[in-house]
């Protein structure tokens, strides 16, 4: 049987900004799931990132509201200084608490409960970045049963956190941008014809 | 025996259902509508330091010993604040809402939710530079008296002070930031003089009741833990606490906008979360 996915999640640090738009922006605005995407971010930024994916990109991409509902055709990504969770009823939550691996928000916090809530739904993706975070947030999507995939550290701007991910994972598929952008592009086409 | 994740999944939740229901009727915290991801990540990471098996053999510690408890509401309670958090949001309250504030004899402040306390300190500072200290009285509250006690003492890590004084300076502070504490060994201890309008009380904003006659509220980062009914519900609360004409500020990520109350308020500052309740219609 071919997995129902229910949503992709995304996280990146160093490097993000560029990484991002070379994924985001070629996504259909219908896209079939949604997106969660962290990025860190220092904690008072505007968070330029979702203008600049904005002006790239068919696909909406939005700051993530506290008890937001999760819709495809809409990428949700962190706000500065504040972790991001996903509840079980497919919305969104905020927190405070204290940073995980020196970073709010946090990779790890999101796809933990990413996993937790989606399951095998869902495709937990790791991109370029200076740190650790996401290492044990991809662990736990692949434990979950999900997909997992990490950018080529060959490619990224900065290695280490896709590095440190495929260490700790062995996720499913090791792909440039470009075979990122393709392979989501593919399974919207695939779940589009049914 | 191995058992299927939907299995343990349902489990999981089932504990943690009893958990808060026996949290609630053994020591009156009621936690039953916060956000459950966030519940469920302070109970698993509380298990898990404890090398606890299962939340089922937790939730008898929790039960049985109040000093472990106390450690589990202090995980729930998530205390983390900082002086001067998000600059923009005191620069708006010295332009569009001391001018207000300024014409009033008398000024009744409530902070609820206010942590360790330098979120209160924050406003007492410009309160004093805004020249309305002396005819202000701050209330300033939390369900965790623990956090409570260190508000009160207002010492905190001298390795903070220096992000602190970077946000005091981006909030507009008119003087010099080392004027409101002094540094002592690896402490920074609140100027005492801030301290005196200023009375910290335990207050839980799920089961207690209203505060009255308050012209500003303040309570930022804790309704963004509760989930939409409880919202509602703690933005009644402050509803009905506050004076006509009186001002509401919540955190950046929070609104009334989805509670029955939004009609009932005016916009001060739309992205800093700075409302004002209407004059009686
Ligand atoms: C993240 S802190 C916010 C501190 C500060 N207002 C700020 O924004 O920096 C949240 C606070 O809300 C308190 N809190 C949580 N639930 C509460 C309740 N039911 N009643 C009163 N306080 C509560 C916690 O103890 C904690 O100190």
């Amino acid at each position: 049987m071919k997995p129902q996915y229910k949503a992709v999640v995304i996280g990146a640090s160093a490097g993000g900004l560029y990484a991002f738009k070379q994924i985001i922006s070629v996504l259909p605005v219908d896209f079939f799931i949604p997106i969660i995407a962290v990025q860190h971010i220092s904690p008072d930024s505007e968070n330029y990132i979702i203008t600049f994916l904005n002006n790239h990109s068919a696909i909406t991409i939005k700051e993530a509201d506290e008890k937001e509902k999760l819709k495809p055709g809409c990428v949700y990504f962190s706000a500065p200084n504040y972790h991001l969770l996903i509840e079980k009823d497919a919305t969104l939550s905020l927190s405070t608490e204290q940073k995980v691996n020196y970073s709010r928000p946090s990779i790890d916090v999101m796809f933990e409960t990413a996993a937790d809530t989606f399951g095998k739904g869902v495709i937990g993706i790791i991109l370029t970045g200076a740190n650790q975070d996401g290492t044990a947030g991809i662990r736990a999507v692949k434990e979950a049963g999900g997909l997992t995939i990490v950018q080529d550290p060959t490619e990224a701007e900065t290695p280490a956190m896709p590095k440190s991910a495929i260490e700790a994972s062995a996720p499913d598929h090791i792909f440039s941008l470009d075979g990122i952008a393709d392979f989501l592009l593919n399974l919207h086409q695939a779940h589009n014809k049914g | 025996m191995p058992e299927n994740t939907s299995h343990n999944d349902l489990t999981t939740s089932i504990e943690i259902e009893f958990l808060l229901e026996g949290i609630f009727r053994r020591y009156g915290y009621d936690f039953r509508s916060y956000s459950p991801a966030h519940i469920k990540r302070r109970l698993i990471n509380k298990m898990k330091q404890n090398k606890f098996r299962s939340l089922s053999e937790m939730q008898h510690h929790v039960l049985h010993d109040k000093n472990f408890f106390n450690s589990l509401l202090k995980d729930l309670s998530i205390n983390v604040t900082e002086m001067f958090r998000d600059p923009a949001f005191y620069v708006a309250l010295r332009k569009e809402v001391i001018p207000i504030l300024k014409t009033y004899p008398f000024i009744k402040v409530w902070h609820a939710g206010c942590a360790s306390g330098e979120e209160v300190y924050s406003f007492a500072i410009l309160l004093k530079e805004e020249g309305i200290y002396d005819r202000t009285q701050i209330y300033a509250t939390d369900f965790n008296n623990n956090i409570l006690e260190v508000a009160r003492k207002g010492i905190y890590p001298v390795d903070r002070i220096k992000e602190y004084t970077v946000n005091y300076q981006k909030a507009g502070g008119k003087y010099s930031f080392t004027d409101y504490y002094l540094a002592k060994y690896n402490s920074a201890i609140i100027d005492q003089a801030l301290k005196k309008n200023i009375v910290f009380a335990e207050h839980n904003l799920v089961t207690d009741t209203v505060f009255a006659e308050m012209h500003v509220i303040i309570c930022r980062n804790v309704l963004i833990y509760f989930n939409r009914d409880l919202q509602n519900k703690v933005i009644r609360l402050f509803n009905e606490s506050l004076v006509h004409g009186g001002f509401l500020g919540l955190g950046t990520k929070e609104t009334i906008q989805f509670s029955n109350y939004n009609a009932q308020y005016t916009d001060v500052n739309k992205e800093l979360k700075i409302y004002k309740k209407k004059v009686n219609e």
